[in-house]
Parts: C-alpha cells; structure tokens; sequence
C-alpha cells in the first residue's frame, strides 16, 4: 500500500513562518491508496487529509479520533447497514464534507444518527446528505462545530420511531446554516445549548416540531424557515433570544402552533411572518417579548396570548385576514398592543397622522366563547352571533376593556 | 304540467319584484368583488347574503305569488289536469325562476372571480337555500287561507332559522358544556339548512380555524365526501318533505 504524501517545499516553510506542517493526503476508493475508510482513518494521523471517492462503504460504525479532514468527493455513499451509529466524531477539529450518510441503526436507548460528534470543538460538518437515520447530526457536550449546507431526510411514520433532524445537546457557540430537514420527529432540537446561531435552515413536513429548544438561552435563529410540520414549534424554558426573519407556515391542528412559546423571557419576535397556521402564535408563561414587524396572514388564530403572560410589547404588525386577531384566556391585561395594523378596523383617521383616532379592540367577543366552550365554533358566522359581535363591540362586557390598541394603523405597515 | 311551469317561469320572470331582486344580487355581487381585495373576505360577505336575503326572498316571494295566484289555480283545478302536476308545475316555475335569478345574481360574478371549489359551494348551497325556502313558502301559503298570516307564518320560520334557532343552539352549547356533546351538536345544527350551508361554506374558507376545534369534528363529519353527500341528501330532504306536505294537503283542499 502506497501513501503519496505531498509536504510543501522547503522553501514555502522557510518564507511562512506560521504555517503549520500540512497534513497528508490518504485517499480512499478503489484503485486508491485504501479500499476502506476505516483503515485510512486508522493510519492517519492529525492534519492529515482523507479523501473519499465514489462509491458505497458500508464498514459498520466509523469513528474519527483524529483531527483530520475527511471529504468526500463525488458523493461516496456511507452505509451504516441498519446497525448503530454511521459516523462517531471524537476528536477536535474534524471536517467533514461531501458524503452521503444512510440507514443508521433505530433504536431509543443508544440514539444512534448519521453522524454523531462526541465532546469535542469546532467539528465542521457540510454539504452532506444524511437519508433514513434515526437522527440525523446529533451534537454532545460540544462547542464552536458548524453544520452547514447538510440535506437531512427520513420517512418516518411515527414518532416513536424515529429521532431528530439535527439534535444538539448541552453544547455552546454552535452555528446551525444552510440545512433542509424532512421527514424526522423534530427538524432541529436544542437542549440546553447556549450563544448558538441558527441561520437560513429549512425545516419542512416533520412528525412532531421544526425546531424545539429548552433551556437554551442567548440563541438566535434567523431567516429559517418551518412549513407543515407536525405542530410548528416549540420553544420552552428559554432567555434571551431573538428570532429574526423566520417563516413559519401551515402548522395545522388543534395541538399546531406556528410557535408555541412556553415560559420564554426576554425574546425578540421581529419581521417573522406566520401564514395559515391554526395557531400561528401561542404564548404561555412568556415575558418582556418584542413583538413586532411580524405578518399574521391567513390564520386560524394569529396571537394565543395566555393571561399569564406578562410586560410584552405587541407592535406595528399586521394582522390580514385571519379569523381570529387575538385570543385569550382570562380578563387580566398585562401586555402592550399599540401601532398595529388590522384589517378588521372600522375606525377612520380625521387628523391623517395614518393612526386611527379610535382604539382597536382585538379581541372578539366569539373568540373568548370558544376559548370556554370550543363547541360553540359551529355557530361561528351565523347571523345571531354577528349581531352579538356587534353589541359587543359597542359595549364591551365580557371581553376585557382595556385589551385594545389605541393607535391601529389605518393602513398595513410595509414589511 | 310543462307547459304550466314554463307559463309560471315566464311570468315570474317578468315580474319586476324579481328582476329588482337579480339585480340588487348582481350589484351587491358586484361590488363586493370589486372593492374587497381579499376573497375570503368576499366569499364571507356573500355568504351573508346567501344565508340571510336569499332565504327571505325565496320564501316572502314564493308565498305572495301564490296567493296572488289563487284564482289561476282555481282555474286551472277546473281544468282536466291533475292536482298533484299543477302543484308541481307551479313549485318548479317557481323554484326554478327564482334559481336563475340566484344565477345570474350571484353566479356569475362568482364564477367570475373565485372559480374553484368556494366559488361552487357557495352557489350550490345558494340553490339549495331558495328551493327550501320555496318548498317551506308552499306548505305556508297551503296552511293558511289567509294571505296575512301566511306571509305571517313565513316570516316566522325564516327568521326562526336563521336568528331564534341558532340562538337556542348556543343556549344548549352552555347548558351542556360540561358533557362530551360534539357530534350531537353537529348533528343538531346539520338539521337547520341555514346552518347547514353556513358550515359547508365555513369549511372552505376557515379551514385552518375549524382544524383547531378538538378533535377537528367538523372535519370529520363534512369535510368528507360522506359528509357531503350526506349534507346533500339533508337537504333534499328539506325541499322534498316540506313540497310533500303542501301537495298532500293541496290535493285534498276545498279552494
């Protein structure tokens, strides 16, 4: 067996100081300088490069202990063979690139997944496609990994079954970009992973959340995108996090919610839009929240605000036909709605200042009925209860008085 | 019996009650279209006028005609034709004048800027509504001899379908709220046509809401092709029984 090792010259070393020594490159194929990647991983050593070509490996579970750079080229395929976990990172440092990773074993007590990184920092995983995993990319006690560019998908059919797109677990400074998740339990799940950034990723058709994270504070997630899953998100437990951008789209059901956010403080909701989800935002327990610039379009419900929420601030947003603007659960009014735009305002704006001159009363008199009495909805429309609506709206008795925005927008804000 | 119904068609059809009523449909139509920019919104206003000022027409007008319409009947029992086809016959003049105006009120437009499947629930639920309530016109004028208290009567039930009985239903909702009473709520509100075609519609356009009502009970009980055919037959049911009724009587009557 023959291994081309390509050191630079002599002369490079001597001009670049800093530069460390170059690894070398092991390649591995048929024809190549290893038929197996498993022996390629065991002879090289740190900073080498292994370079993979076409084909299908299927060696059972391949660990990396050492900090190499493993790329595949032309997709070679990885095949786990239904056994444990395809592909254990326990080293610092690790690339990964280009491969296609399939058919990891199932199974609840050992959570076995594509590619599995195991206490370590800044592993890179990119451009790889991980088919028909238990979990896809599940991250451990990890910090500064990126995963980048990876498409993960699975066919699931039920939840017990299967396990998370991309699952990261008591890890910190994680970068999560560019990645398509279909078909897992949850398409990201953060738990107890901190300062981490979520960018650009697209969760779609998952059995149960998008994304879920718990006890993961200072996150952000921006421009991500989460359509038909299961129930939307969920987001519980949580500091500290902004959510920029993101689209969050046909979660529907009676437990579906465009997010669900459960004990959050201290968030920021801004330029989101939610579009024909039942519920496109549903808080509980959530605190001194920014909730602005977001689009609430062809909702069942586009805001579920529990009376036990607290101090948040719900401004310049548009509400465009959903059926219902706001819901809520009790008479307590604790929350801030002002500038908002909804399209169910009838008042009109004498001094042209584009804010209307009468306070909008989001909260209909029907949606509290059925928040009591859910039956009641197959009466909605009917000419009795538009009459009720009315007097409700001139006279407010049961909807709470102060739970209006005093400065509706006459017309929808541009976002 | 052909050649009644085509007279009834064509003089109803001339009748300036009914030509108003087209078009005061059409402007409305029209206008709702053109000025609102979301449809659903549109389909809701419509639905409005489907389940309030379509039924109320149907049964004022069906009855007025025929009371003023005594004396042609008369006549035309003196002639050898059969009770039951003159009944008939002037049922479906009626019914039928009525559905074109429906039509070409609100059809078209319809048609027009939501083709698909709201657009041909919304008319088809409309058609159903006005045979009802021509139907219920008919056992209304047959019932009582005096035109008053006919029109009286048909007041009566229009407005008891559309305000007093979901007002009922809303009262029972509460009264049980504490017992498991989905399906028979359904059940009860499937039996009053202008519920009926509310829900058939409301299934079109709040979808994503009535996923959220527990257990999504609507979904399964008209959202499937079943729950339609039943809604159908439900409604067949309304415009045959109330017909059978008032030609039961009709052919018995001393005029």
């Amino acid at each position: 067996m023959i291994i081309t090792c390509r050191r630079p010259g002599f002369l490079a070393i001597t001009l670049i100081w800093s530069l460390p020594l170059w690894g070398c490159t092991l390649t591995v194929g048929s024809g190549k300088d290893f038929i197996r990647i498993a022996d390629a991983l065991k002879q090289a050593s740190d900073k080498d490069t292994v370079m993979v070509f076409e084909g299908t490996y299927a060696e059972g579970t391949l660990t990396i202990r050492k900090k190499i750079i493993m790329i595949g080229i032309e997709r070679p395929i990885i095949d786990g063979g239904m056994k444990g976990e395809v592909l254990a990172i326990k080293s610092s440092d690790v690339i990964v690139k280009g491969f296609r990773i399939i058919r990891s074993g199932s199974g609840t007590l050992d959570d076995p997944a594509g590619i599995r990184v195991y206490n370590v920092k800044k592993v890179i995983l990119e451009d790889n496609e991980l088919v028909d995993n238990f979990f896809g990319i599940y991250l451990q006690y990890s910090s500064g990994c990126i995963v980048r560019n990876n498409k993960i998908m699975a066919n699931a059919s039920e939840e017990q079954k299967i396990g998370n797109g991309i699952h990261c677990w008591k890890s910190d400074s994680l970068t999560i970009i560019g990645n398509k998740i279909t078909g897992h339990r949850d398409g990201i799940y953060f738990e107890f992973v901190t300062h981490s950034l979520v960018w650009r990723n697209i969760s779609k058709y998952n059995l149960r959340y998008g994304l879920h994270f718990m006890f993961s504070n200072d996150d952000d997630y921006i421009n991500n995108v989460f359509v038909a899953n299961g129930a939307g998100v969920a987001v519980m437990y949580t500091k500290n996090v902004l959510m920029y951008n993101n689209t969050f789209a046909e979660s529907r059901g009676d437990a579906s919610y465009g997010i669900l956010l459960k004990d959050i403080s201290d968030a920021e909701i801004i330029g989101n839009s939610f579009t024909d989800n039942t519920s496109a935002l549903y808080l509980e327990g959530a605190n001194r929240m920014v909730i602005s610039k977001n689009t609430f379009r062809d909702n069942g419900w586009g805001l579920k605000i529990q009376a036990n929420c607290m101090d948040n601030v719900v401004q310049e947003n548009n509400f465009i036909s959903n059926t219902f603007d706001v819901s809520t659960n009790g008479s307590l009014v604790l929350n801030t709605f002002k500038n908002n735009y909804w399209d169910k305002y009838e008042g009109y704006d004498l001094n042209k200042d584009a804010c209307g001159d009468v306070p909008y009363r989001p909260l209909s008199l029907y949606a509290v009925v059925i928040e009591n009495n859910p039956v009641a909805m197959l009466l909605f429309r009917s000419f009795m209860i538009s009459l009720l609506e009315r007097t409700e709206k001139l006279i407010p008795s049961i909807t709470p008085e102060s739970f209006r925005d005093d400065h509706p927008k006459m017309k929808p804000l541009d976002l | 019996m052909k050649k009644i119904a085509s007279f009834v068609i064509s003089d109803i059809l001339r009748n300036k009650v009914i030509l108003v009523y087209t078009l005061v449909l059409a402007v409305f139509s029209w206008s709702i279209f053109s000025l609102e920019d979301s449809t659903s919104k549109a389909v809701l206003s419509l639905l409005n006028l489907v389940l309030l000022t379509v039924p109320l027409v149907a049964i004022i007008f069906s009855n007025i005609y025929i009371y003023n319409s005594g004396e042609f009947i008369e006549l035309l029992v003196s002639q050898p034709v059969k009770r039951a086809s003159i009944w008939t016959a002037l049922f479906a003049g009626l019914s039928s004048a009525l559905v074109v105006s429906f039509l070409v009120g609100i059809g078209i437009p319809v048609v027009i800027f939501i083709p698909g499947k709201t657009g041909l629930i919304l008319v088809a639920t409309g058609i159903m509504v006005t045979l009802v309530f021509t139907s219920l016109a008919m056992l209304c004028s047959i019932l009582m001899r005096d035109k008053a208290r006919g029109i009286g009567l048909s007041v009566i039930i229009w407005l008891f379908m559309t305000l007093i009985y979901d007002g009922l239903v809303l009262f029972l909702m509460f009264q049980f709220a504490d017992y498991p009473i989905e399906k028979p709520m359904v059940v009860v509100s499937a039996l009053n046509p202008i519920d009926l075609a509310r829900i058939l519609v409301l299934l079109q356009i709040d979808m994503t809401v009535l996923l959220g009502f527990t257990g999504a009970v609507f979904q399964k009980m008209f959202g499937t092709t079943t729950g339609l055919a039943v809604s159908a037959i439900l409604m067949m049911l309304w415009i045959l029984i109330p017909f059978y009724l008032s030609l039961k009587i009709f052919k018995r009557k001393d005029l």
